[in-house]
């Protein structure tokens, strides 16, 4: 009998740990729209982001699109993922890694005129680790249309 | 020939076992920390795009994952001590917590530090972030949880409950960067597929990893050995310890 009711706890925790995972599994889905940090250029196109009030916005910064203003603050640039672009001004210090064709998250509002004022603007880097000699030969080889295999 | 897995099950036969192991998982920690902290200080090289900032993952991501393994293991002792009212599996789950604990915390904290400088922001509530700073009061919450009663046989078996509706968050945390958008950059190292990281940078990452986890089942063993002698102090086996050897073995 000890065995068994051994047994019977094991099978109750399974029961109650599977029945909690398909809870969370469910709240996760029914909130999937407020779990994204950011949303992406076709989403603002396509109007699916909160109207009124501010949001984020992610991509790629666009490259030759980064433009200072004499006062040497306030900056223009846009933001694309391939597919749609929105063009963004912000007025303040851009984080080091801000780089044209590289990863940007900027939060703020979209204007009347269509512009994207952003209020703060964050760097959003990629999973690519890899020493400058070998970023330098990646590019080298992209340029010549040819693939090599990652370091 | 079988083995007798629950000799060491009872504190009495795991505690003089214990003592052994701690001094070679201590020495394995060491000497991986040295090896790892050398690889990626002196060897390994600068990245293309952060400078020399980047080294913080050789503390941050293995910090990360030991966070996220220990929560799992102490769940799953915790959970082991529920189903067969082992005392043994409850100490285990006890003595691991505030380690996890620690490494989730030196995760948060190394992750701010670096993310001011690379993304321009201290803190941001991006999925990833906020599920770690969940995993951290999971712990505290546990911890709290077990002292607060008085029982230790109550202790546990509420502990245990805690520590198993926790589990739910654990892959919420490794696969939050893919569900969702995140500010977090996605895993460089993905089963089944090449890392994305130079093989030194690689090399230095993974010996920090060994090294904590060696560090980390040193830290644990002690600790039961503390709470082994606590909870059974008025046990014939502790009280023959300090008779024949002044409380040391």
């Amino acid at each position: 009998m000890a065995i068994k009711a051994r047994h019977k706890r094991f099978i109750l925790i399974a029961i109650g740990l599977a029945l909690l995972g398909l809870a969370a599994m469910l709240i996760l889905n029914a909130f999937q729209s407020n779990m994204v940090f950011f949303y992406t250029p076709t989403q603002v196109h396509k109007g699916e982001v909160p109207h009124g009030t501010g949001f984020r916005i992610g991509g790629l910064v666009v490259e030759d699109s980064l433009k200072r203003q004499d006062d040497g603050l306030t900056v223009h640039f846009s933001i694309t993922d391939t597919a749609k672009i929105v063009p963004v001004v912000y007025k303040g210090v851009l984080p080091d890694l801000f780089k044209e064709g590289k990863g940007v998250v900027a939060q703020g509002k979209v204007g009347p005129d269509g512009i994207f004022v952003a209020s703060e603007v964050l760097a959003k880097h990629d999973e690519n680790y890899m020493p400058p000699e070998a970023a330098e030969a990646l590019k080298r080889a992209q340029e010549q249309g040819k693939t090599v295999v990652m370091p | 020939m079988s083995i007798n897995w629950f000799k060491y099950s009872s504190p009495q036969t795991f505690y003089p076992l214990a003592g052994k192991m701690i001094p070679w998982f201590a020495g394995l920690a060491t000497i991986l920390a040295i090896a790892g902290l050398y690889i990626s200080f002196a060897v390994a090289p600068t990245d293309f795009q952060q400078g020399e900032a980047y080294r913080i993952i050789f503390v941050h991501v293995p910090a990360a994952w030991m966070s996220m393994v220990i929560y799992i293991v102490m769940a799953g002792w915790a959970g082991l001590g529920l189903a067969l009212n082992a005392r043994l599996s409850a100490m285990m789950a006890q003595a691991l917590a505030p380690t996890g604990a620690i490494f989730t915390l030196l995760a948060l904290v190394t992750g701010s530090l670096w993310g001011k400088p690379m993304w321009g922001a201290w803190w941001v509530w991006d999925a990833r972030l906020t599920s770690e700073l969940i995993l951290l009061f999971l712990y505290l919450g546990f911890i709290a949880l077990q002292s607060s009663i008085d029982d230790p046989r109550r202790a546990d078996r509420a502990g245990a409950l805690l520590a198993l509706v926790g589990v739910v968050n654990v892959p919420i945390i490794y696969f939050s960067v893919k569900w969702w958008n995140t500010l977090h950059q996605g895993s460089s190292i993905n089963m089944g597929a090449a890392p994305k990281m130079a093989a030194t940078m690689l090399m230095g990452m993974l010996l920090m990893a060994l090294a904590f986890w060696m560090y980390t089942v040193a830290v644990a063993l002690m600790r039961v050995r503390c709470i082994m002698l606590e909870r059974e102090r008025s046990a014939d086996w502790v009280k023959a310890l300090s008779t024949t050897a002044g409380g040391k073995s």
